[in-house]
């Protein structure tokens, strides 16, 4: 009997299980859930920056009709028994308690006090405007030198500054000082024939996701919690509010819901806590909403930063010494990416000598959350700017001074870790054989490079692959889809049981229905959840193999399973697929699953290299971007089409960060854009097509050679497009964004 | 004081009641039980909202309720006919245009609205017709290209049937 | 308060009753700034006027000695009207400006004017145009020129039970052309930062007989300046008289610095605008339409 060989399809294109659903508006997001008898929550927020709380009376709104149940921070658990892990760092869980609901003091404008739960919407919002909270009004601190300065207000009367040499007497708003090295830079330095310096800036910005954050909780009688929330990471949803209630995890299950982007705005808690304590309070289910207003007031934005580089050089254009102070706002609560950016910031470089200096600096905004390689734009910025100042000094190609100063294999970083396996040389390669970077420039247009690092991550994912009669696969996985993993997952699993793609049905379960998977983020969704999907495909082969082989009467080692079927290596007559195999479990041991479970403890880095081309009115400051080609290193591109995506969404969410977005504050600490008309995200006609390479360097710890990719693309094209621009325009503006009374201004001061 | 209204949603007569600041996107998800219009902003600025009034793109956050009475209103459940999808939408999955998704409701019924009164629009037309709709995944670029080639493909079966 | 009343009436006795007589009465359009306005809290209406079921209120009518645009005409009739745009392809090109193709489907001439944003894209092309408001009230109709309009941000000089019901643009001359321009620091989405139209007559030997320029978010309400209009009569429009018309207007300014830009940007861009509407009216005038 001919078995049909399993034509691959990992490096297919195929459509996604999940699109049909996405096109004609039957998924469901965060806020498509209703339940019977569901009342509405709604926040209250500080109208303040920066003030003690001296007292929240709830009494009036509690009487009034329709209002069944009302918050504060007493309804939070008080102490914590530890960290709790998230993704890429820890949280402290004293301060996310007080972000989610303040506690001693409301630290920004929109800080979350209290919250009620109504009948109505509108009820809601009367019953907001009952409460009375007594404040004192504290001066605020609103940037860097004003947190920095001796005299400045401190927001935390118990923060003195980690990572000094001595402990500070007095607390500051410095949360800590992290220092980064290898090499020695003083050396470093008087090697150098060429030192430059200079200081670039960036504001804050915003994932800008276009799904506000949105959650139902229901609490029943016998404290068992449901919760459906758009979320990255539903299992730190469960353990974040397990300890902010002093609830018992595994007593909440979460769904995580259809989640309309997330970028890591959505890896942590706001509105799920508040919701299950109103649930819990008032015996019914309740549903709440972010306005766009409270999403960019109360969330948290990716930090502004100030950082000072300064490299040396042979004249030849070789990096001796690399140095950079990283001053990043944290927002209230401290938590800034400077440690990140550090890790980061000189990597892509094999200059001997390299500090990072990392600043993480309080001060009355909302706390920062995760922005897409959180720290690592600003100093790619930083970095990738000076080199092409500093190439264009010394008559140097600025892709040549990549190509002589690329870090390399067997390179030790900054943090530790050496690297390997990893494809900057490649995509250098690929960026100078580009028709881009030969293609002419008109006047007015100006072209800039850039590269970027991430060095991504593993950590837990578990999967289940589970036989449904009929031979089709049942895939449980457990981070949720926001670029399109769903597709990879089947795509891996296809290929691993060797099945056509369409036999497997990829879902992400809820909190009960898989195992433990820290949230989607780091990029790590296609490489660890993948390689817990294989390592479950593999556990069901095994299982498979065995039945087939009770089935047949023989000794599992001759059953070989190949091409999506059970094959006695000593008689081939004697096949069975899993149709067959299913249909048999009655009559023999039973079902047939397969688990995976994986804690990943290295990560594959990923490079990129971004070309743009920038063209300039000169009279009035306004910018184009004509051209845009994003190379970067996936490592296997399980499905290409989702790469690629990733490579332009990072690309156009750089381009806007380097043009036009910021978050702009009043002297009070008012946010003055909290909206999309003048939060200005890149629209369909500033932009054209942006070119994609994927550049394919395996990475052999994975069973696919998959490498993280979600993340650097966000990483070079800050630095590519203000190089472009200031080649374009003829200045030299180091401040982020770009906007046109910046450009005309610089352009009109050169003369 | 709710006001009781009479319109025709997707092709089927609807009534409700509604109050008289309600937009018409919260009668579609709270009232009618129509989630896939989406609210992303509730200020005209992000086209996730997008319906036809009476054939004529509009963001459903900004039209009441009321103004529904006596108007037909179609919503991106009703652009697929069955399991019949609208050309922009299987051209958006098989250009796989999609990254999370929630934009692409509003992307749909903005591209249908295009393509009924534009067949043949160049790659600049297609961008400043979706200009109102913003998407954070994608950077637009297989978006733009999924509907140029449904508009090919529309030309095609039109050219074919002529 | 609340939004205790939605009403929309059939005729304009009606529509000036229930405007004069509604506690917190307001006149929806195309309601693409009232309601945003009215969940920001910056308008606080008590009821929704609805006029656009009043005969009148929508449709573009040419008549012999003018254009008749009814109030409420949604911008994406008006944008793609091949007649008006023959006339006046400044004053349709400014229609088809404001907002995205969503907000087009709604957003209307009488909203654009009665929001009384000094930004507002309609306005100065309506004003070059000599363009005239209809007024309908409990004194009956009046008229009054469109740069009349407006006291300052967010308040016009209509009175209780008073609203727009059209807008009328005197035909255009052979070789009369207008044009506008804004400056957005995207490409489309976002409120004009600095505004320009411009309205020119040729002579047969391309002397200029007649010009008109209007300046949108440089102050208060939209800037008209005569005196830089005096300079080009007379002229071929060369590069000096031009740029002292651009002077005069550029030194009539006065922008505010807000999140859309710094006052000098403002200044500075309105020269730029003001020679290219002007070298564009000039040109389309100039091809003798």
């Amino acid at each position: 009997m001919t078995i049909a060989t399993h034509i691959p399809v990992v490096g297919s294109r195929p459509p996604r299980p999940d699109g049909a659903d996405k096109v004609t508006g039957r998924a469901r997001y965060g806020a498509d859930f209703s339940l019977p008898g569901m009342v509405w929550g709604a926040v209250l927020r500080s109208p303040h920056a920066h003030a003690r709380i001296l007292g929240i009376d709830t009494s009036a709104a509690r009487a009034m009709p329709g209002v069944l149940a009302i918050v504060t921070a007493e309804d939070m658990a008080e102490s914590f028994s530890a960290d709790v892990a998230a993704g890429e760092s820890h949280v402290d869980m004293q301060d996310l308690s007080r972000n989610v609901l303040a506690r001693e003091k409301v630290l920004y404008h929109g800080h979350a006090v209290a919250a009620v739960a109504a009948t109505t919407q509108r009820l809601a919002k009367e019953a907001l405007r009952a409460i009375r909270v007594d404040y004192e009004e504290l001066p605020a601190v609103l940037d860097i030198d004003a947190a920095l300065h001796p005299d400045a207000p401190v927001l935390h009367p118990g923060m003195f500054t980690r990572g000094l040499p001595e402990t500070p007497s007095k607390p500051s708003n410095l949360a800590s000082r992290l220092v980064m090295q290898k090499g020695d830079l003083e050396q470093g330095f008087a090697e150098s024939e060429v030192i430059m310096q200079r200081t670039y800036t960036c504001a804050s910005a915003h994932q800008g996701y276009i799904e506000p954050h949105a959650c139902l909780a229901s609490a029943g009688a016998d404290g068992q919690i449901d919760i459906w929330c758009c979320t990255q990471g539903h299992f730190a949803v469960r353990s974040y509010t397990a300890a902010l209630l002093g609830i018992e995890p595994a007593s909440i299950r979460v769904t995580a819901t259809e989640i309309g982007g997330g970028f890591g705005g959505k890896t942590t808690v706001y509105l799920e806590p508040l919701a299950v304590a109103l649930s819990r309070k008032s015996g019914r289910p309740v549903k709440m909403q972010m306005s766009r207003e409270d999403v960019f007031r109360a969330t948290g934005p990716g930090s502004a930063t100030r950082i000072t580089v300064k490299v040396g050089a042979k004249r030849d254009g070789t990096l001796i010494a690399m140095d950079a102070l990283m001053e990043y706002e944290a927002g209230a609560f401290k938590g800034s990416p400077a440690g990140a950016g550090a890790m980061t910031i000189f990597t892509a470089y094999a200059a001997p000598h390299q500090r990072a200096v990392a600043l993480d600096i309080v001060v009355n905004k909302p706390k920062v959350a995760a922005y897409r390689a959180p720290g690592a734009p600003q100093a790619a910025h930083a970095t990738e700017c000076l080199l092409n100042e500093l190439a264009a000094e010394l008559g140097i190609d600025p892709l040549e001074l990549r190509f002589r100063n690329a870090t390399r294999n067997g390179t030790p970083t900054v943090y530790g870790a050496t690297l390997r396996d990893i494809g900057l040389q490649e995509c250098l390669e690929a960026a100078r054989a580009h028709p881009h970077w030969s293609a002419p420039l008109a006047a007015h247009q100006g072209r800039g490079v850039a590269v970027g690092f991430w060095f991504n991550h593993g950590a837990q994912s578990s999967a289940s692959v589970h036989l449904v009669e009929g031979g089709k696969i049942l895939l449980q996985e457990g981070t949720p889809d926001i670029g399109g993993s769903r597709a990879s997952m089947a795509l891996m699993a296809a290929d691993t049981l060797g099945i056509p793609y369409t036999d497997i049905h990829p879902m992400v379960a809820d909190t009960a229905s898989v195992g433990y998977n820290d949230m989607t983020g780091g990029s790590r969704v296609t490489y660890a959840t993948g390689y817990a999907v294989v390592e479950a495909c593999r556990d069901l082969i095994a299982g498979l193999r065995a039945r087939a082989a009770a089935v047949w009467g023989v000794d599992p080692a001759r059953v070989e399973w190949k091409d999506g079927m059970a094959t006695d290596i000593q008689d081939d007559t004697r096949v069975l697929g899993l149709s067959a195999l299913a249909a048999l479990s009655g009559r023999m041991e039973g079902p047939l699953s397969g688990q995976g479970a994986v804690n990943l403890k290295s990560a594959a880095p990923s490079f990129s290299v971004n070309i743009a081309d920038v063209e300039v009115d000169p009279d009035t400051g306004a910018s184009k971007v004509l051209r845009f080609t994003a190379i970067q290193d996936a490592g296997r591109a399980i499905h290409p089409d989702f790469v690629e995506g990733q490579l332009q969404g990072g690309a156009v969410q750089g381009i806007g960060w380097a043009l036009n977005e910021e978050y702009r504050f009043d002297a009070k600490g008012v946010l003055e854009n909290p909206g999309f008309l003048d939060y200005r995200m890149p629209v369909a006609s500033d932009l054209p097509m942006i070119d994609t390479v994927i550049v394919e360097v395996p990475w052999p710890d994975h069973p696919f050679g998959v490498r993280g990719v979600g993340e650097t693309p966000i990483c070079a094209p800050m630095a590519a497009v203000a190089s472009a621009l200031n080649a374009a325009a003829g200045t030299a503006i180091r401040d982020l964004p770009l906007s046109p009374p910046r450009v005309l201004s610089a352009i009109l001061a050169k003369g | 004081m709710a006001i009781h209204v009479h319109s025709t949603i997707n092709g089927q007569a609807a009534e409700f009641l509604c109050e008289p600041d309600a937009s018409a996107l919260d009668v579609l998800r709270d009232t009618l039980g129509l989630t896939g219009s989406k609210e992303g902003c509730n200020s005209g600025d992000c086209g996730s909202c997008s319906v036809l009034l009476d054939g004529t793109l509009v963001c459903a956050c900004l039209v009441l309720g009321a103004e529904l009475e006596g108007r037909e209103l179609l919503t991106i459940e009703g652009v697929a006919a069955g399991s019949e999808l609208h050309p922009v939408q299987q051209k958006l999955l098989e250009h796989n245009a999609l990254q999370c998704g929630i934009c692409i409701p509003g992307i749909v019924i903005a591209a249908k609205a295009l393509l009924d009164r534009d067949p043949s629009p160049d790659e600049t037309t297609v961008r400043f017709a979706l200009a109102g709709n913003l998407c954070r995944c994608t950077g637009y670029d297989k978006i733009i290209r999924a509907v140029l080639d449904a508009a090919a493909t529309m030309r095609d079966s039109a050219g074919a049937h002529a | 308060m609340a939004v205790r009343a939605y009403r929309a009436p059939r005729s304009i006795p009606e529509a000036v009753s229930l405007l004069a007589s509604e506690p917190g009465a307001f006149a929806l359009s195309g309601g693409t700034d009232l309601l945003v306005q009215q969940r920001s809290g910056a308008r606080d209406p008590g009821a929704f006027i609805d006029l656009k079921r009043i005969p009148g209120m929508l449709g573009i009518e040419e008549q012999a000695a003018c254009w008749r645009i009814g109030a409420s005409t949604p911008c994406v009739d008006i944008a793609s009207h091949a007649g008006l745009r023959r006339e006046f392809p400044g004053l349709v090109e400014a229609a088809g400006l404001i907002g995205s193709k969503q907000v087009q489907g709604r957003a209307s001439l009488g909203g654009n004017l009665c929001n009384a944003s000094p930004a507002a894209d309609s306005v100065p092309a309506l004003v070059v145009n000599r363009a005239s408001l209809l007024i309908s009230g409990p004194q009956g109709e009046r008229r009054i020129a469109a740069e009349c309009l407006t006291l300052g941000p967010g308040r016009t000089v209509l009175g209780s039970g008073e609203f727009l019901s059209a807008v009328e643009i005197p035909r255009a001359a052979v070789r009369q052309a207008d044009a506008y321009l804004r400056f957005i620091p995207r490409t489309e989405m976002d409120i004009a930062v600095v505004g320009a139209a411009a309205a020119l007559q040729l002579d047969a030997e391309g002397r200029c007989t007649a010009a008109r320029i209007a300046l949108g978010a440089v102050a208060p309400t939209v800037l008209t300046v005569p005196e830089a209009d005096a300079v080009l009569i007379g002229t071929h429009l060369d590069t000096d008289a031009v740029a002292a018309c651009v002077a005069i207007a550029q030194s009539a300014c006065n922008p505010i610095s807000d999140r859309r830009g710094t006052a000098e940007f403002r200044r500075h861009v309105a020269g730029v605008l003001l020679r290219r509407v002007i070298a564009i009216a000039a040109q389309r005038a100039a091809q003798g339409v």
